[in-house]
């Protein structure tokens, strides 16, 4: 009997847990507009630096070839992953974000960052991961956030969270001078990173005129104005061409 | 009555029902005033809007502090929290060691020093955001038993475990796999620091400044923090204590005190030769330290070797001087071509731009003057000069050898037939070279006579090839002395007891007459 209550109210938790996330994920924000787009990329692509782990045994076995640097990732289909793209201005001065759920998750594994690039919200859990169970250090170099530094020499997770939105804070290892990630501090959720094909989606925005930022760590940023209506997808391409 | 009022007053206090007044040097901070001296005395280095720009700064590394991020190593606050007013006036009052921020208590006031530090806190608007946590972490306090074996070897444990010696190196000299890589947050190159040489640490020398670095990390550099490992039991505050004894212990139990004269005993077994023989572990070592060579172009401001430690012996017949130095690289090494090319971008010399990075050869030279003179003349401590040459033995990691020469100014290097004999060996980031030649030579024209019981003038110049140093670009010291110790003759151990002696027979002759005196009364 006091079993099934511990289950009966295990369940009500978990289920109210997950009504909850579904209706605080940012993604799932029922209705508004969505902006679409694929990052091109031009030109011919250039070799991303070799990275020598002949220190790191334990990471080094972790690929078959000689792993590489990320900096330019041009995927099959010619377009370019790594990209963040963000609502940089537009919103309604009254808009408020929601409150941020659950942590965002930055992996060190094989002595490089997953993912590269990353975004979170103003107060959301950047929870660091050391999955590699050697030292690492992990250097946020925040402008508007205080930067930190702190040491992770086992497998472990340690959580910080940031104050400023700032676009972007790199991160970085001092141990592995090779590893580097970048991390954009907002504060709404109208932000995504091209991925493997290229695209990318803005989801849950509220009627309005905005404008789009692109950033690339080699490549800059590049900007569009997109209005959006209702519900409705727009489009909003970008291209960088290689330098 | 009074008794009981100041117990009163003392129990009150303790129970922090009393708030006590705020320290004095804290109080009363005023910035306009501080903007005054800080445009006197701190602009030349740190800049006239703070940013570390200011003329001198090239010169330097580390560089003077940028105060618009408002990122300060030295601190008792967590990494990422701002320092507390308390750790800005340490760094003030006191200095940095091992960098060129000089100590300011005594040459400015307390309350210049107090504006100051106010001053530039307004270089950065993360002072002024209240939201901003500044709590100084909570240090307990040493552990006892620190410098016992087992302690040591278990601080020693930890140096492995969590990974110092991928930086700091295997014997912590700063030259780990990591080191040729490092960067500080601005972009400059930056030494892992030698943890042998804990009278340059910024933050003190001390264990307890060790331990607080562990747990503060150094913001702005590479040296992370250690704190979150005791939040998550890897290891105990206890453990971290260790490790801070232990790094202590690879540094001398006090600073080395600069001594101007060499002794070198006379010994009667076989000179020690070998860099490595134990009989140098019980001759006295002499400590010099070395400075850039700024007098002549091009300058060095930037020289990597701090400093040599130097020991003697003699025979009667051969001079050995054992010379060891601190150096991350046995130069040339290519995997530090990197970092010497970004030294030398990051220190400007005067006027001959940034030169491409070499892969020189790592030197000791060991300078004498040519004739030992009754006077105090000596020749220019430069290299001598075209009229006035000086003696030096110069070896060289590779090609592996030594010679001797002329030096006429530092551009001028003239080799003489005969050599000294040389032995080096490199271990973990430290030189150990011994150079031994005949006390007296045929040349007594050219090269040194080394007479016993003489103050001979000696003096040390080191390049470390990695940092790219070749050419004038070297550190260097100024003349000190040799004296080859004599052998003590008997006379010294007889004479004491013969004066004792001496001494005890007047006594008692007095004694007696005294006696005889009061007899006769």
């Amino acid at each position: 009997m006091r079993k099934l209550g511990l289950m009966a109210v295990a369940g009500l938790a978990g289920l109210a847990l997950a009504l909850g996330a579904w209706t605080l994920h940012p993604s799932a924000v029922q209705g508004g507009a969505t902006i679409s787009g694929k990052i091109k990329f031009t030109g011919t692509k250039p070799a991303n630096p070799k990275i020598d782990m002949s220190e790191e045994p334990k990471c080094k076995a972790k690929y078959q070839g000689v792993p590489t640097e990320e900096v330019v990732v041009v995927n099959p289909n010619g377009t370019l992953a790594n990209v963040f793209v963000y609502v940089k201005s537009g919103l309604p001065a009254t808009y408020k974000a929601p409150e941020p759920a659950g942590d965002v998750t930055l992996d060190q594994d094989g002595c490089r960052y997953h993912p590269h690039v990353l975004g979170i919200l103003v107060g959301q859990k950047l929870a660091i991961k050391n999955s590699d169970g050697i030292l690492h250090n992990i250097k946020a170099k925040g402008v508007k956030n205080r930067p930190f530094n702190i040491s992770q020499p086992t497998v472990m997770t340690s959580e910080r969270t940031f104050t400023a939105p700032e676009v972007m804070i790199p991160l970085e290892c001092n141990v592995h001078g090779w590893m580097h990630a970048w991390l954009g501090v907002l504060p709404h959720p109208f932000f995504a990173v091209s991925g493997a094909d290229g695209s990318f989606s803005i989801k849950g925005l509220p009627p309005g005129t905005y404008t789009i930022e692109a950033w690339h760590e080699k490549y800059g940023t590049q900007t569009a104005t997109v209005t959006v209506a209702g519900s409705e997808t727009k489009t909003a391409d970008f291209s960088f061409a290689a330098k | 009555m009074i008794e009981r009022t100041l117990m009163r007053v003392t129990l009150l206090v303790a129970a922090g029902t009393v708030p006590l007044p705020a320290p004095r040097s804290l109080a009363a901070q005023d910035p306009t005033a501080g903007k005054k001296v800080y445009v006197k005395w701190c602009a030349g280095c740190h800049g006239d809007d703070g940013a570390g720009d200011g003329p001198a700064a090239n010169a330097m590394l580390p560089r003077p502090r940028n105060f618009t991020g408002a990122i300060y190593k030295i601190r008792s606050t967590a990494s990422g929290q701002l320092p507390t007013d308390a750790d800005l006036l340490r760094a003030i009052d006191e200095g940095l060691s091992g960098s060129a921020m000089p100590a300011w208590k005594g040459r400015l006031s307390d309350a210049e020093r107090r504006n100051v530090m106010a001053y530039l806190k307004t270089f950065s608007s993360f002072f002024a955001d209240t939201s901003q946590h500044v709590v100084p972490l909570k240090f307990s306090s040493v552990p006892g038993g620190g410098s016992s074996v087992a302690a040591l070897k278990e601080g020693r444990q930890f140096y492995d475990s969590i990974g110092c010696r991928k930086c700091h190196g295997d014997q912590g000299r700063g030259d780990g796999p990591s080191a040729p890589t490092l960067k500080d947050d601005a972009g400059f190159p930056i030494f892992a620091a030698d943890l042998h040489e804990n009278w340059r640490f910024r933050g003190g020398s001390g264990v307890e400044a060790i331990y607080h670095r562990l747990r503060t990390g150094l913001d702005g550099t590479p040296m992370p923090s250690f704190s979150d490992l005791i939040d998550q039991k890897f290891l105990t505050d206890e453990q971290l204590w260790r490790l801070a004894q232990y790094v202590r212990s690879l540094s001398p139990a006090k600073a080395p005190e600069v001594r101007d004269v060499i002794h070198a005993p006379q010994i009667a077994r076989t000179l020690p030769l070998s860099p490595d023989d134990s009989a140098w572990a019980r001759v006295d070592r002499y400590w010099f330290p070395l400075v850039g060579q700024v007098i002549r172009k091009a300058r060095w401001f930037a020289p990597a070797v701090s400093g040599v430690w130097v020991q003697a012996v003699h025979d009667g017949k051969t001079l050995a001087l054992r010379v060891t130095w601190d150096d991350r690289t046995q130069s040339p090494d290519t995997a530090w071509l990197g970092f010497e090319q970004r030294l030398m971008q990051t220190v400007t010399s005067d006027d001959s731009g940034p030169p491409t990075a070499e892969p020189w050869p790592d030197q000791l030279a060991v300078q004498f003057p040519r004739r030992l003179t009754d006077g105090m003349e000596r020749p220019y401590f430069l290299m001598g000069a075209a009229t006035d040459p000086v003696y030096q033995w110069r070896w060289t990691s590779q090609p592996r050898r030594a010679v001797a020469g002329l030096a006429r100014g530092i551009d001028q290097f003239d080799t003489l037939p005969a050599a000294p004999a040389a032995q080096a060996a490199f271990d973990h980031g430290e030189w150990r070279v011994v150079l031994s030649r005949a006390l007296a030579t045929p040349d007594t024209g050219n090269e040194v006579q080394l007479e016993a019981g003489r103050a001979i003038p000696v003096a040390f110049f080191v390049w470390d090839g990695s940092s790219g140093e070749h050419g004038s670009r070297m550190a260097l010291s100024t003349w000190y002395f040799l004296a080859l110790d004599r052998p003590t003759p008997p006379g010294v151990f007889i004479s004491p007891a013969v004066a004792m002696l001496v001494t005890l027979g007047l006594g008692l002759v007095v004694v007696r007459r005294a006696q005889r005196r009061g007899a006769g009364r």
